[in-house]
This record gives C-alpha cells, sequence and structure tokens, in this order.
C-alpha cells in the first residue's frame, strides 16, 4: 500500500512538468478552463507530498498558471517551504514564486524573515543573489525594517556581484523603511567610488532616483558626480547621472553654468542616440533653470535646436519622435530658435505615423504668428477631413481651437475667419469637444463686439439647419454648440436680419430632444428673440404680426412646459404666462414692445472664474449661519413633504430679500461704487473703445463691407473658411497699396487715431491690421486672485518620506547625530557596532569643535547670501524646537505607526532646517561652484579665535565667491596647527606669505576625501 | 519599467506572443488586454513609444514576439529601447538562435536571465557572460544532482 503510494508520486513527478503542462495548455485550446482546473487539482495533491523535488516542480507550475492570471494565493504556505529548501535549485523557483505571487498583503511573508536572513548570509553567492533579487519584489516594511541592516552589511562584501544587488535593493529597503535612509547613506555614498563598475553603476541609480524625489539634498554630492560624469564611459550610467544633474540644477543656478561645458562636449563627441539625447535634454533643463540673465547660452540653445533637427531628419521614427519631444521642451522657453525649422515641423504633420503628428502639433502651437495663422488653420482643417480615428481628429481639433485662441486670439487678424472655421468644425461627426467648440463661440461673440453682427448671422443658420444634425447631435457632444448658438441669437438678437425666422427655429418640437440644459437656453433665448420681435413690429405699426409672434409663443410653449427637465419646465412656465398677459395687453392695443425688451436690457460682461472669490462679504452676514432653522431630527422624519413645501416657499417669496432699508442700501451702493472705483479690472461705463474706433477717422478704409457682402451668407450652414484666407490676402495688399498712398500723404498730415499707428515702417508682421478694430473685453479680474496654485502633490507619495537630511552624515555627522531611535534594529548579533561606525565616530570626533564650526559656517554664509538668510533666521528659533519635535516623530515612527501626513512634516521642516545644519557642506559646494580651491578637510580642527577676522575680512565681498574666505580658512587650519603667535600680531600680509607657503604643503598632504578628487575637477584659479 | 517603477514588473508571456505587464493593485488582466492590444494594432512604420495612461510604453518587435516595457515619462526611451534589444541578445545567447518556443517551454530560465539584468526597475548587469553565469551554475548544479 505505502508502496504504491510512494510509487504513484514518483510517477506523477515525472508525469508532468512545467513543459508538458504549457504544451498540455496549448492542446486544450476548446476547454482551457478545465484542463487548468484538473492540473490545479493535480498541483494541489503534488504539493501535499512529502518530496521537495515534486512540491518544487508543483509551485513553478503554479508560478505559470499565476502569470496567466489564475489565482494562487492558497498556495502561499507551500512557496515559503520550496523558498527553504537547501539546494539551489529549489531554492531559486520557490524565490520565483515568491516574487511573482506575494505582496503586502500576503501573511506568510512575516514567516519568511528568519529563511531570507540565513540566505543572505550564505557562503554561496548565487543562495544570497537569489534572495536579494526575490526581496526587491516583495518587500515589506516589515521586512525592510529587520532585514535592512543585513543588507547594509551586504554592502561591503567582497564580491561585486552581491555588492550591486545589495546597494540597488537599499532603494526598496528605503522606500518602505525611510528611517534606514540616515544610517546607510554614508555607505552608499561609498558605494559610488567603488572599484566595479557594476557596483558603481547601481549606486548611481539609487542615489539618481533618490535625489530626483527630494534633489535638495544631494546637493552636496554634485562635485562627486560631476568627477564621475566626466571620467566615466559606462553610457547607462552617464545617462543616469545626466538625469540627476537636471534635477539638481533648478536649486542651484551656478551648478547649471558649470554643466553647460563638459554637456556640450559631450553631445558633439558621443555617438550614442540616448545619451545624446539625454544630454539635449538635460541641457535644456538647465538653459530652462538659467533663463533670467544669462545672455551667452544662445549657442548651447543653438546647437541643442541642430542636434534635434537631425533627430527629426532622421528616418528612425523613433529619434523622429523623440526629437520632437524635446523641441517642444525648448519651445516654451526659447519659442523663437524653434520657429526657424517651421518648415521640418509642417512637413512631420504629414507624417503617416500618428503619434509623431500629434508631437508636431504639439510644436505648432509655438510656431503661428499673425501671418501664418490662417495657413496653418487650413492645413489642419485639410488633415480633419482626412482624419480617420476620432481621437486623433479630436486632437486636431482641440488643438486648433488652442492655436486660435492663444494669448487671448493674439495671432487672430480675423474673426470673421475664426467664426467660420468653428462653424465648420461642428460638422465633425462624433466629436466629444462641442462643448469647447461652444464655449470658444461664446466667448469670441461676447468679447469681440465688432464680431457679434457675423457671429449672429452664422449662428442663426447654424440654429436653421440645426434640425438636419438633430439625429447626430443627440449621441454626440457637438449639441452643445446649439446651446452657444441659441444664447449668441437670443443676447445679440438686435443683429439677426429675420429675428422671426429664427424665433420659429427655436421652438421647433423637435428642439425638445435636446438634452435638458439646452433646452432651457432655447426657452430663455426664444424669450428674448420675441422681445425683439416685438420691437420691430410695433415699430412698423403692424399690430397683427405682433399678435401672431405672441400666438405662435403660446402655441409652442407649452410644450417645453410639459418637459421632465426642471429648469425647462420652469423657464417655460414664467414665460408662458408672461407672454399670454402680453397678449391681453396686445389686444387692447397697449404698447409692451419697450416694457419687454426692457426685460432683457443691459450689456453682459464677462468675468473671470474667480471673481466670485474677491466680492467681500458684507458686514454682519454670515454665510454658514442657518437662514431657517434646521429641522431637528425627530422633525424631520415625519414632517418631511412639509419641509419641502416651505423649502419652495422661500423660493418663491424672493420680496423678503428686499426688506433692508433704504440707509442700508444707499450704504451698501456707496460701497459698491467705491470698490468698483479702486478695482482696475471693473469695466467702466466710460465710452469703450468701440466708439472710439467709430470715430477714427480713416477706418473706412478696411474693407469690411466688401467683405460681408462676398460671404455667401445665404448658403445654409456652409460657410467657407477657406474664402477668407483669399480675401485676407486681397485685403493686405490693398492695405498696403493704401499705406503706400497714405504715407505720402502723412508727410502733410498729422498722424491720428489707433489704425495709422502701424502704419509706418516696413511690413512686418505686426503690420497686419486686423479686418475688425478688435475690442477684446478682457475678463473681470479682482486684484489678487491667482491662477490656482494648489499643492498638487500627492501626499501618498512613498518619496516624501525619504526627504531626509543626509548632509550631516558624513564629516558632519556632529550636526545631527544618529539618535537611538534612529539606529537599525539588529536582532543577529553580528558585529553590527562596527558597520554603524561611520556615523557614530565621525560624531564623536566632531563633537567637540561642532560649535566653531557651525560659527565659521554661518558666518561664510552671512556674506554670500545675506538674502536667503533672511529666512533661515527666522526660523533659526523655531528649530530647536523642531528638532525636539523631530525626535517626537520619529519614536512615533518606530513605533510602528506610519502615519503619511507626519512624515511629511518632518521631511518638510527637515528642508528648511537643511541650509544652517549643513552650512559647512554647503560651503564646499559653493566653493567647488566657483572653481575656488577647497579649503581643508572638514575634520581639521579650526580654533574659535580667527572667526572675528574670517568676518571682518569678508564682508565686504558680499556675494562673491571668494578666494578670500578660501584663504581664511587655510589659516583657521594651518594657524590651529602652527603658529598660532603669528596672528595675534595680527599683521595681515605676513599671514598671506605664510598661507602661500603653507598651500603647497597643503595640498601635497591631503590626499584623502573629497578634495582630492575635487580639485582634480577645479581649474588653476587665481591662488 | 526601469526606474521609479517599484510596482512594475516585467512579465514574459508566450502564451498570446506578448510579454505582460504587471500593476500591483490594479486590475491586471484589463491592462493587459489594453496594452496587448495598444501595441498590436501599431503599424511598422510608426515609432516605438506610446502613451498609455500615465506610463509610457516601449516596444519592440521581433517577429511575432513584442517585448513592452513601461517606463515613466522621466525615463530615457532611446536607453529602454537598447535595454531590450540587449535582452533579447542575451536570450539569443543562451538558447542559441532564440524563438518563441524556447522561451515558451523555458520561462523559468528567461526569469532568471531578466532578474540578472533587471533589479527592482534598474539595470544591474548588461554583460552578456555575466548575465548568463548564474543560469551556467544552475545547470550545472541540476546536471550534477
Amino acid at each position: 500500500m505505502a508502496l504504491k503510494i510512494v510509487k504513484g508520486s514518483i510517477d506523477r513527478m515525472f508525469d508532468k512538468n512545467l513543459q508538458d503542462l504549457v504544451r498540455g495548455i496549448r492542446n486544450h485550446k476548446e476547454d482551457e478552463a478545465k484542463y487548468i482546473s484538473t492540473c490545479i487539482d493535480e498541483i494541489k495533491q503534488e504539493l501535499k507530498q512529502d518530496n521537495i523535488a515534486v512540491k518544487a516542480n508543483a509551485v513553478c507550475k503554479l508560478t505559470y498558471l499565476q502569470m496567466l492570471g489564475y489565482d494562487v494565493s492558497w498556495a502561499a504556505f507551500n512557496i515559503v517551504e520550496v523558498m527553504s529548501s537547501s539546494k539551489f535549485t529549489y531554492k531559486r523557483i520557490g524565490y520565483l514564486a515568491a516574487s511573482q505571487c506575494f505582496h503586502e498583503s500576503t501573511d506568510v511573508i512575516m514567516l519568511t524573515t528568519n529563511q531570507i536572513r540565513k540566505d543572505l548570509s550564505s557562503p554561496n553567492q548565487y543562495d544570497t543573489g537569489v534572495a536579494l533579487t526575490g526581496l526587491s519584489c516583495f518587500v515589506t516594511p516589515d521586512l525592510a525594517r529587520d532585514l535592512a541592516n543585513d543588507i547594509m552589511t551586504l554592502m561591503s562584501h567582497t564580491k561585486p556581484y552581491i555588492r550591486k544587488k545589495a546597494v540597488l535593493i537599499m532603494y526598496k529597503v528605503f522606500l518602505k523603511y525611510p528611517e534606514s535612509l540616515r544610517p546607510a547613506f554614508p555607505r552608499l555614498k561609498e558605494k559610488l567610488e567603488d572599484p566595479d563598475p557594476g557596483v558603481q553603476s547601481a549606486a548611481v541609480n539609487v542615489i539618481c532616483e533618490l535625489a530626483r524625489r527630494n534633489p535638495k539634498n544631494y546637493l552636496s554630492l554634485a562635485p562627486l558626480f560631476f568627477k564621475l560624469m566626466t571620467s566615466s564611459t559606462n553610457n547607462w550610467v552617464l545617462i543616469k547621472i545626466i538625469k540627476l544633474f537636471g534635477a539638481l540644477t533648478p536649486l542651484e543656478p551656478r551648478l547649471g553654468k558649470k554643466l553647460i561645458e563638459p554637456l556640450t562636449n559631450l553631445i558633439h563627441s558621443t555617438s550614442a542616440m540616448s545619451l545624446l539625447y539625454e544630454c539635449v535634454n538635460t541641457v535644456i533643463a538647465v538653459l530652462i533653470s538659467l533663463s533670467s540673465g544669462m545672455p551667452n547660452h544662445s549657442a548651447s540653445i543653438q546647437l541643442c535646436v541642430q542636434k534635434l533637427r537631425i533627430l527629426i531628419e532622421d528616418s528612425d521614427q523613433n529619434l523622429k519622435y523623440l526629437g520632437l519631444l524635446a523641441m517642444s521642451k525648448i519651445l516654451k522657453t526659447h519659442p523663437k530658435s524653434v520657429q526657424s525649422h517651421k518648415d521640418l515641423i509642417l512637413q512631420c504633420l504629414d507624417d503617416k505615423d500618428e503619434s509623431i503628428r500629434l508631437r508636431a502639433l504639439d510644436l505648432l502651437y509655438g510656431m503661428v504668428s499673425k501671418k501664418n495663422l490662417m495657413e496653418i488653420v487650413k492645413k489642419l482643417m485639410l488633415h480633419v477631413d482626412k482624419a480617420e480615428g476620432t481621437t486623433y481628429r479630436d486632437e486636431l481639433l482641440t488643438k486648433i481651437i488652442d492655436i486660435c485662441s492663444q494669448s487671448n486670439y493674439q495671432y487672430i487678424t480675423n474673426f470673421e475667419w475664426y467664426i467660420s472655421i468653428l462653424v465648420e468644425l461642428t460638422r465633425l461627426e462624433g466629436t466629444r469637444h462641442g462643448h469647447l467648440i461652444a464655449s470658444q463661440m461664446l466667448d469670441v461673440a461676447i468679447r469681440v463686439k465688432a464680431i457679434r453682427a457675423f457671429a449672429v448671422a452664422q449662428m442663426a443658420t447654424l440654429l436653421d439647419n440645426a434640425h438636419l444634425l438633430t439625429g447626430n447631435m443627440q449621441r454626440n457632444g457637438i449639441c452643445e454648440v446649439s446651446y452657444a448658438a441659441a444664447w449668441i441669437c437670443g443676447e445679440f438678437s438686435e443683429h439677426l436680419e429675420n429675428p422671426m425666422q429664427t424665433l420659429e427655429a427655436m421652438l421647433r418640437p423637435k428642439v425638445a430632444t435636446l438634452p435638458g440644459h439646452i433646452q432651457a437656453v432655447y426657452v430663455q433665448n426664444a424669450a428674448k428673440l420675441f422681445a425683439t420681435v416685438l420691437k420691430s413690429q410695433e415699430g412698423n405699426t403692424d399690430s397683427t404680426a405682433a399678435q401672431e409672434t405672441s400666438q405662435l409663443m403660446i402655441e409652442r410653449l407649452p410644450l417645453f412646459v410639459q418637459s421632465a427637465n426642471l429648469e425647462v419646465q420652469e423657464r417655460a412656465s414664467c414665460i408662458l404666462q408672461l407672454v399670454k398677459y402680453i397678449q391681453k395687453l396686445q389686444q387692447k392695443d397697449v404698447e409692451v414692445a419697450e416694457e419687454v425688451s426692457a426685460l432683457f436690457a443691459g450689456e453682459l460682461n464677462p468675468v473671470a472664474p474667480k471673481a466670485q472669490k474677491k466680492v467681500p462679504v458684507p458686514e454682519g452676514l454670515d454665510l454658514d449661519a442657518w437662514i431657517n432653522e434646521p429641522p431637528s431630527e425627530s422633525e424631520s422624519e415625519d414632517e418631511q413633504p412639509k419641509a419641502i413645501f416651505t423649502k419652495e416657499e422661500t423660493k418663491h417669496s424672493r420680496p423678503r430679500h428686499i426688506e433692508v432699508d433704504e440707509k442700508e442700501l444707499a450704504r451698501r451702493r456707496e460701497a459698491r461704487k467705491q470698490e468698483q472705483a479702486n478695482n482696475p479690472f471693473y469695466i467702466k461705463a466710460s465710452p469703450s473703445s468701440q466708439k472710439v474706433y467709430q470715430d477714427t477717422p480713416g477706418v473706412e478704409h478696411i474693407p469690411v463691407v466688401q467683405i460681408d457682402l462676398s460671404v455667401p451668407l445665404k448658403v445654409p450652414g456652409l460657410p467657407m473658411s477657406d474664402q477668407y484666407v483669399k480675401l485676407e490676402e486681397e485685403r493686405r495688399q490693398k492695405e498696403r497699396a493704401e499705406k503706400k498712398k497714405k504715407e505720402k500723404k502723412k508727410r502733410k498730415e498729422k498722424r491720428s487715431g489707433r489704425g495709422k499707428k502701424h502704419d509706418s515702417g516696413p511690413e512686418s508682421e505686426e503690420d497686419i491690421t486686423p479686418a475688425h478694430m478688435v475690442d477684446i473685453v478682457t475678463e473681470e479680474m479682482p486684484e489678487n486672485a491667482l491662477p490656482s496654485d494648489d499643492d498638487d502633490k500627492d501626499p501618498n507619495d512613498p518619496h516624501k518620506a525619504l526627504d531626509i537630511d543626509l548632509d550631516n552624515l558624513g564629516e558632519m555627522a556632529g550636526r545631527r547625530p544618529l539618535a537611538d531611535s534612529e539606529k537599525l534594529p539588529v536582532r543577529s548579533h553580528r558585529a553590527v557596532e562596527a558597520a554603524k561606525s561611520p556615523g557614530e565616530d565621525g560624531d564623536a570626533e566632531t563633537v567637540a569643535t561642532q560649535q566653531p564650526k557651525k560659527k565659521s559656517g554661518k558666518d561664510k554664509r552671512d556674506d554670500k547670501k545675506k538674502d536667503k538668510d533672511k529666512e533661515r533666521k527666522k526660523s533659526k528659533d523655531e528649530k530647536k524646537k523642531k528638532k525636539h519635535k523631530h525626535e517626537e516623530k520619529e519614536e512615533d515612527l518606530l513605533r510602528g505607526e506610519v502615519h503619511e501626513p507626519v512624515v511629511q512634516s518632518e521631511g518638510i521642516s527637515q528642508v528648511a532646517e537643511l541650509p544652517t545644519s549643513t552650512s559647512a557642506e554647503v560651503s564646499d559646494l559653493d566653493f567647488w561652484l566657483s572653481n575656488a580651491p577647497v579649503p581643508s578637510n572638514t575634520q581639521v580642527e579650526s580654533p574659535p579665535l580667527p572667526l572675528p577676522l574670517i568676518s571682518s575680512v569678508n564682508t565686504p565681498l558680499i556675494h562673491s565667491m571668494n578666494y578670500w574666505s578660501v584663504i581664511c580658512c587655510f589659516f583657521s587650519r594651518n594657524l590651529s596647527l602652527y603658529c598660532l603667535p603669528m596672528w595675534i600680531s595680527d599683521l595681515f600680509f605676513c599671514l598671506v606669505l605664510i598661507f602661500l607657503t603653507l598651500v603647497f604643503f597643503d595640498t601635497a598632504s591631503s590626499l584623502k576625501g573629497h578634495i582630492t578628487l575635487s580639485s582634480s575637477i577645479l581649474q588653476p584659479s587665481s591662488v | 519599467m526601469i526606474s521609479s517603477h517599484d510596482s512594475l514588473r516585467l512579465f514574459l508571456a508566450a502564451a498570446d506572443n506578448d510579454d505582460k505587464v504587471r500593476v500591483d493593485g490594479e486590475p491586471r488582466a484589463a491592462l493587459e488586454a489594453d496594452v496587448v492590444r495598444c501595441c498590436l494594432s501599431r503599424k511598422k512604420e510608426q515609432c516605438s513609444f506610446v502613451d498609455h495612461r500615465d506610463v509610457r510604453l516601449v516596444y519592440r518587435q521581433y517577429a511575432a514576439l513584442y517585448i513592452v516595457v513601461g517606463v515613466t515619462d522621466t525615463e530615457n526611451e532611446l536607453s529602454i529601447y537598447e535595454l531590450i534589444h540587449n535582452f533579447v541578445e542575451v536570450l539569443d545567447k543562451y538558447f542559441s538562435r532564440v524563438s518563441e518556443l524556447d522561451i515558451m517551454f523555458n520561462l523559468e530560465r528567461v526569469h532568471v536571465i531578466l532578474d540578472e539584468m533587471i533589479q527592482n526597475g534598474h539595470v544591474v548587469e548588461t554583460n552578456k557572460s555575466r548575465v548568463l553565469a548564474p543560469l551556467h551554475a544552475l545547470t550545472k548544479m541540476a546536471d550534477a544532482s
């Protein structure tokens, strides 16, 4: 019996391995699910065996099934079993399965801690390797905390294979357990100079990744990275380093200046396209951060643009794509240099690849000018017609609108053309952007007064033909356009040629199929139109016609009164009652038109979106107070209907608001007027520029009337924007001719009026006068209203927790030593103290010298960056308190309650603390950046006595990176070492001499640390 | 994949001629289907970078096999593009003229190769012989036992 079982299990073992499973699944295409469920049953049987080989085979198959999407979490414990096998072959299968199947909520992970620790310390490097690889996939905060110390030890393993894996996994550990960053950082830094290039590259990877999220804390590593950049030949590493510098430069503009040269050299020399691309990208980023006050970088920009042009011209689509992508980054800051490559970009619009066309579209945004806008848009419109996919067409549509409307319609010279473009766009089927077109129509019609007549005519045709499109419109977003059309026709109805016709169009029964909010607008604007129609008809003393109009309204409106939409219903019933009353008056031969149109009198001005915020809340008004007492809970249950009723009552009892007494009203009015007078953005009732335009002599020359006549308005719904392009050309030619004529006259006449301002001078872009004197009404925007500057950082970003001040760890460990609470928890009894020593040793050494160091650093900085200091000084007082808080918070964290917000605030306050606490480091960086020799090792003891001297020397040299401070540093060092009496004599000249002699001595003797490194990159300075 | 993709790992699946990407905590099947559709719908002359939701896909086609990598937009696309090729070269060296079937039936070996080359989203090793060293050691061990 027992023999049978064993035999069966062996059979099964040879029965089906992974290959068989894969083959089996492929052979059972029809009943895959069934086959797999039988397989899973087999696997379950296999997992019950004691034979580890069988188990491993089963787990291997499970891994494959997991990849196919089957849930295998039930086998988690078996995976752990296989992981703990002593045989590497099985162990690896276990780790592979774990890395695929385990995630943070897998509870068996807790069981693996000791197994992983054992594997990490295994003498076999592959055991360790596989453990590290696996761990990188499923590390949890608990695992990270427990194993951080073991991994740290592995970072100094003898085998580079292990070292590089250990270094890389540290990044994962930092993410999961941010407290480990501070103790581990010094060692990580050491790894940047590891003899093995693989380890070095791993360390660069990790630090780059860390620094990209919180660049501030890694500024002090810049010299080291700079050296790596100039010496390394590994393109992978170079790309990473260059990326890192891209993140650092915004914080330190001087770094950018230093970088430009080596980067341009790389651009010239490298043959690797990826590196070239990265360099160009970073140069762009650097130049963006430098863009203020660096006049001589145009050469680098030119170089970038040239290189990008080569990329774009390349036949490889990938390079083309990336070239365009990078080009768009340049466009933001240096639009001029991109504009010269317009031909190339327009060419890309015809590319067969959609994603390349999209990128080219992005670039077009910056290409347009008054001259070429029409041409470019015409081209885009052709693409719109050709485009097959709706996404690309929608993209084109939004781009057209973006391009035209950018910077307040800056480039549009002819708004009639723009309106007809918009109308053409409405004919697109299935676009999602009806709303966008509608808002553009509204915006243009409201803000460009001169265009209203034309816009209204267009909108009227659109409304007239709406029924042709309604079928489609219901489905897609284009019906939004009729919202705009109805509103424009209603609001500016005085421009309508045939208001009666439009009124009828708006009251068609078909309208009832439109969405509610659009119907509401239809109804409301029908009322406006009604007022206009009445006015014209009463003017003609045609009383029957007026009565017929009222009758039309009364006949058609009930349809809307029955609407399911509350808004439509309310408006329709209101207006219906009104019209009925008007009809009564008409029958008595009373003139009503005046009063009806008074209902809709007054001009509407555009209001900025944030204007509401600036309206002051009147005194004594508490917006949070209840208007009506809230119904108590007991009441609400049985008296709900009543509550609704009272609510409705308040809605209708408007007069209640006017109970404020006259005095109060007068006072408010006064206050409001005052407010308006002070508000520069309030458009006062002064004569508008529109009037100015009408009075201006010379405007008649602009052949607006001709254009109007030649436009085929009568063709329903088919205005042709193309014609405007020709017309515009003609118009410009005429203008030019006129200008020439005028110029002759002008010698005699004096210049007057706006129109002539541009007359003189050669024909340039700015000289193209708009066809309409465009009065673009600015939005009423209250002062202080800023564009939204909301902090959109994700509070859950794990990298926030890693925003930890690291500069004070190395040589300056004394500033903020590793508190007991910060030490990595140690479970094993290995020689942990040794691992910890860099921080602590430095700590012990520098404690004695802490005070003077701090002072000297501060003094130096005082001179250099007075402005920055102001802020810091403010925070100095708070710092002690903060420090105290940090300790508390960190203890909190250690207790295992990871409060994200707390971690965050800690990060922020530490950043605030950074500048002062690391002043010595910062000044080191300053020296490096200013090409001055680096003074001395930070471990040197500087006596307190030279301090007054330093400050006295430094004060006149504010902001300039001076070698005086360098000299002083040498003094402070050398004096302490050699001859104190000399300085008591206070003979400055003598000191300089001594210094000069000692400099040679010094440079020869200081062979350790980063000084040698940095001095090798530094050009010899004046010292 | 490379960098910052703590939750992203490249997945190899020979099943439908496609590599698969997994994002923890997201419905995997839907994402996979999306990515596969996205890549298969692209023509040969189109460029190898596609923006897909919040990741950029870099893919490379080898006969019927697509290798797709999702990266954040800060990553250098060209280097990823090269990395894919490097990976395929390693596969080619190990299987000596790699074919789809090799990948399909030796999935765990491919995993080892990938693990050697990439660890938590970073390039570890690009040297072919060094990538393959652990795998050879493994085969020796298996033969010995």
